[in-house]
């Protein structure tokens, strides 16, 4: 009987699977005037990177709706297909392999996290399908992989802008606290590696969990060594555990956080504690407040508003990650005029001056990145906003 | 690069702080056991979704407090979760006939998994923190040289308020005496007219309850996100395990004494492994003694599993 | 037909039934179903180990997980290890000429020397029994909500230590896994190697039921399901109970170790999401769907589950649909679901039919 009932269901499962290219409405991209074009998301819309993930769904599903009511890309009217990967590599894998075989997508915007980008990289090369990253790792293009780009900036002008403000408020030795995920090691690592050149000494450098809900023990360790200042290297929620952690301890010194820190839940969340925290981040959550001649100012401001009233929450700036690789598709789309792979490639490769939410972009052949230095801004905290720190 | 083997040169404060940082935690982490305790002595599960009525009661109370003055969104954040606690039990425990303790095992791991994407459903994946109960977050108190948000005081004296009243429930109430018949021998409290079942529903009521309380508590401490309550499920329960399973009072006691090996571990390891500590506790005590510290070997030896 | 090759029929049938479905599909164009069959296939891998260890043994393990990413993560670090800088010393010499170390290029052509893929392999294995045999060994003396906490423990401490280790890759986990070559084929991702990975896969999976089942009709089989049954009767009978529990449960941390090292081969990679508490929680929900002690079940309702889990088919709720069926099928069907009561009384018709075949042919023979 056993044998018969998993022979019935075995069968039920063939006639499954074989039917179902029939109910899948493939268009397997038929060479209309003007047919559709694919464009497939990896995200982490939910589980451990949903912070990462979900603004980063919203802002591509609003501007893919935006671009089709505007006609499409170049008259393409853009068809878009996310797929859930909950920050789990063998997910993103799997639904790299059927975004790419089966959708035949032009692109993959994503993954969310670093340890899926580098997991499916090779995979995107090999499939000579274009990847545009909303992950941080330095890795995913350096080596270069001709199909691969990665749109968030480098974690590196981060650390950098740190220490240069540091040098402007004669800081010369802190204590630094990382989270153990691949961003706070990251970060860590280049801290460490940048601080000798800008005359900055790291006294105390801690690693902890970055689910750790109270990091007064690791803050009691920094204030012993009387740093001046302390660099907080993570994700949320310890971001804002570890100012609030800080001041009630009474530890007064200046808070530096990464550009993790982009979201204005986080301040919410720190409350009195988050003011005077200083860290580098992208211009979009301080569009009201930049010069009118700011090349990003109306980008900016026309997304912060867009999204704020389309879902009614805060715009933050990893959203931002995934709207850049979509306007860089775009661009390079329009530029090169037709949606064959390999066209569209060579364009991103060409493309100089896209304004996006980051920075501006000029891509070249080594550098599949695209931005400078200058993506960064330093910001601060004031009366619960975010603000410029040089005014 | 760690220095922590560095610092020996630890200053009564620093102690102190240790010291502070431990017994909140660790008074956290009591409270979770007791509630596991509650219902395993009532009913013999161990009731894996402990966790969640934590970070449900915080979720909970921060909505309402949106609107309801804080004690009032907080009572109603004990009330919700105690309907829940009530409605976990008739929806999955209430009519099984003689399960097996590997089925309720599963049943219960189910059922935090179900309460934790509920959660994420409804409150989305960002995390949220309840108001401090007095003060702001950078309100600061210093005792002997250590510092504490007065909200440690909160959570101190909650749990204590919590301890007490519950061994004045057990040892005076009706109810609570009922409770005690039941775990102690079932079938003489039946004889005795005690309805076995009802009281099964009270024990999951209360876990639930003193778990809203306390996830309303920490909440301003350690923020609230819907996939915390696994973590600290698993604390409380190698806290129940290290006092002995059942033994509340010495719960309290393994509670403490967790949180203190924990805090003052940061001293001496890399802080990545300190979440190895309390597992590795867990172990250790399951290997080689798991009636508990306090425990009874050859009554533990007897139960049935 | 002969009753000893009676078992066989399902394991042919099955092997039938693969060939058949690649054809199909295949001849289709959907060639691109082939990855999730033959990912689906590993985690089976696991979900068969498991089934032995639950079903038969009657030990519930909630960090299996942990079991397949020591095997995976083995692997996966000795065949990334950089042996370059060290090509000249004589130590690799000496690899090189005991065939065991494996000189590739790259993407971006670079060339790499490494541990080769057959010795990662084994080093795996012997691994993964070794802590299996540590660990086994206390965990066995454990029961009910104990040896749940305890399985969960080992579990998490190897989620702890993948995350907190560099070179374990930490969160990002480890890339670049080269290709497993195997009796001229090669387990890798690669698009053109498809069709032959999914056999690979298949045939691993089919030997591991073979295994399974020859181990279940043994002597070994009955005296696990006796100890299932009733310890204490066991040990009265004279079964070394414990010896077998530890037995069962090495064996089943080597099936979970195999699925992971060759799927981190097929992936190239491998990350701390194969060893979270929830994978776990998704294989013993698996094994419970299929009838705790129904291998073909097991089977069965791995390859389905993960198949749509790996499609995306559940999207978003993933987690509670694992979770859903979990408390369903604890709830309602704790035999599982192909044992259901409804099930059962056309199991009887037909027994009572074979029965009354049987006798009235018995007595034909004794009449002719």
């Amino acid at each position: 009987m056993k044998k018969a009932s998993i022979m019935v269901l075995a069968t039920c499962l063939l006639v499954g699977i074989v039917s179902s290219p029939l109910f899948a409405g493939g268009e397997a991209g038929e060479a209309a005037a003007k047919g559709p074009v694919k464009v497939g998301a990896i995200l982490a819309v939910t589980g451990g990177a949903s912070w990462l993930g979900a603004p980063e769904a919203k802002t591509l599903e609003m501007l893919v709706e935006e671009t089709n009511a505007a006609g499409g890309i170049d008259g393409h009217p853009v068809q878009l297909i996310i797929k859930d990967s909950q920050a789990s590599a063998e997910k993103a894998i799997s639904f790299a392999k059927q975004l790419i075989e089966e959708e035949q997508v032009l692109a993959i915007i994503g993954p969310s996290t670093s340890g899926e980008s580098m997991a499916i990289k090779d995979i995107c090369q090999e499939g000579r399908t274009i990847l545009l990253s909303c992950a941080a790792a330095e890795t995913i293009v350096d080596p270069v992989a001709s199909y691969v780009f990665k749109t968030p900036q480098k974690d590196s002008y981060a650390a950098i802008w740190i220490f240069k403000t540091m040098q402007d408020m004669g800081i010369s030795r802190i204590g630094v606290v990382a989270g153990n995920t691949g961003f706070g090691n990251g970060g860590k690592a280049q801290l460490e590696k940048y601080a000798p050149e800008y005359g900055i000494e790291i006294a105390i450098a801690e690693v902890y969990d970055s689910g750790a809900t109270d990091l007064t023990g690791v803050l009691t360790k920094l204030k012993a060594r009387d740093v001046e200042a302390v660099v907080n290297w993570s994700i949320v929620p310890a971001q804002s555990i570890v100012a609030k952690n800080m001041r009630q301890l009474g530890m007064e010194v200046p808070l530096f956080q990464s550009h993790g820190f982009g979201n204005i839940k986080y301040v919410e969340a720190a409350g009195e504690a988050a003011e005077g925290i200083i860290f580098p981040c992208g211009r979009l959550l301080v569009a009201d407040v930049l010069p009118a001649d700011n090349p990003q100012k109306d980008l900016l401001i026309s997304y912060k508003s867009e999204y704020e009233a389309r879902y009614g929450e805060d715009v933050s700036t990893f959203g931002g990650h995934a709207y850049d690789a979509f306007i860089i598709l775009k661009a390079a789309i329009e530029k090169s005029g037709t949606v064959e792979m390999d066209d569209v490639r060579d364009a991103i490769e060409s493309l100089q001056g896209v304004v996006g939410t980051a920075g501006i972009f000029n891509i070249s052949a080594s550098d599949h990145n695209g931005l400078g230095l200058d993506s960064f801004e330093m910001l601060t905290v004031k009366d619960g906003k975010f603000t410029l720190l040089k005014q | 690069m760690p220095t922590s083997l560095a610092t020996r040169d630890v200053s009564f404060e620093q102690f102190f702080q240790y010291f502070l940082s431990g017994i909140t935690s660790g008074s956290m982490y009591a409270i979770i056991a007791i509630g596991f305790n509650i219902i395993y002595n009532t009913t013999g599960i161990i009731n894996f979704a402990q966790g969640e009525f934590l970070i449900l009661g915080g979720m909970i109370g921060i909505s309402l407090s949106s609107f309801l003055p804080l004690p009032l969104a907080i009572a109603g954040a004990v009330i919700v979760t105690m309907g829940v606690g009530a409605l976990i039990d008739f929806l999955f425990i209430s009519w099984l006939k003689g399960p097996s303790v590997l089925r309720l095992v599963i049943i219960t791991i189910g059922v935090s998994i179900l309460i934790r994407e509920s959660m994420l459903h409804i409150w989305d994946e960002k995390v949220r923190t309840l108001q401090h109960f007095t003060g702001t977050e950078i309100s600061s108190l210093k005792i002997l040289g250590a510092y504490i948000s007065p909200q440690v005081l909160w959570v101190l004296g909650i749990s204590a308020v919590i301890v007490v009243a519950l061994n004045l429930f057990f040892r005076l109430t009706l109810v609570g005496r009922a409770m005690r018949a039941c775990s102690d021998n079932r079938t003489a409290a039946r004889l005795c007219g005690i309805r076995a079942r009802r009281m099964v529903t009270f024990s999951f009521m209360l876990s639930a309850a003193i778990g809203a309380l306390a996830g309303c508590a920490i909440s301003p401490l350690t923020q609230t996100q819907y996939n915390m309550g696994a973590p600290m499920a698993i604390k409380g329960f190698t806290v129940a395990i290290l006092g002995g399973l059942g033994n509340s009072t010495a719960a309290v006691i393994a509670g403490l004494a967790l949180g203190l090996l924990e805090a003052f571990s940061i001293a001496v390891l890399p802080l990545a492994y300190i979440d190895a500590v309390s597992i590795a506790v867990l172990l250790v005590i399951l290997f080689f003694r798991p009636s508990g510290l306090f425990g009874n070997r050859e009554a533990s030896a007897l139960k049935e599993f | 037909m002969h009753p000893r090759l009676r078992k066989y029929i399902p394991i042919l049938a099955v092997l039938l039934l693969v060939v058949v479905i690649q054809l199909i599909i295949s001849a289709t164009g959907a060639n691109y179903y082939l990855t999730q069959l033959t990912m689906s296939a590993y985690y089976s891998l696991v979900v068969v180990g498991l089934c032995l260890l639950m079903g038969y043994a009657g030990q519930i393990s909630l960090g299996h997980a942990g079991f397949f990413a020591i095997g995976g993560y083995t692997s996966a670090v000795l065949t990334t290890v950089n042996l370059m800088p060290y090509a000249d010393s004589s130590a690799v010499e000496v690899l090189e000429r005991l065939g065991m170390v494996l000189e590739r290029q790259d993407l971006y052509g670079n060339t790499l020397l490494s541990f080769s893929p057959w010795l990662a392999c084994i080093a795996a294995l012997l691994i993964t029994a070794a802590i299996a045999l540590i660990i086994g060994v206390p965990v066995i003396r454990l029961r009910g909500h104990y040896l749940a906490m305890a399985t969960l423990g080992f579990g998490l401490i190897i989620y702890r230590i993948v995350l907190g280790t560099g070179f374990l890759g930490e969160a990002d986990g480890i890339t670049g896994v080269p290709g497993f070559p195997l009796f001229g084929l090669e387990v890798s991702g690669a698009l053109s190697k498809r069709i032959s990975n999914y056999y690979i896969a298949w045939v691993l999976v089919l030997l591991g039921m073979l295994l399974a089942m020859n181990l279940i009709q043994s002597r070994v089989g009955r005296a696990l399901r006796s100890i299932h049954g009733s310890e204490t009767a066991a040990q009265a009978m004279g079964i070394d109970t414990a010896r077998y529990k530890l037995g069962t449960f090495v064996l089943s941390a080597v099936y979970a170790a195999v699925g992971g090292i060759f799927l981190t081969h097929y992936n190239g990679s491998i990350g701390p999401s194969e060893v979270t508490t929830m994978k776990s929680v998704r294989y013993v929900a698996i094994v419970a769907v299929g009838g705790m002690d129904n291998l073909w079940g097991a089977l069965l309702m791995s390859i389905l589950l993960n198949f749509l889990s790996l499609r995306g088919y559940f999207g978003s709720y993933d987690d509670a649909v694992f979770a859903a069926i979990l408390l369903v099928i604890m709830l309602f069907f704790p035999d599982g679901l192909l044992r259901a009561p409804g099930l059962r009384n056309l199991a009887v018709l037909r027994e009572k039919a074979a029965a009354a075949l049987r006798s009235s042919r018995s007595r034909g023979a004794e009449d002719g």
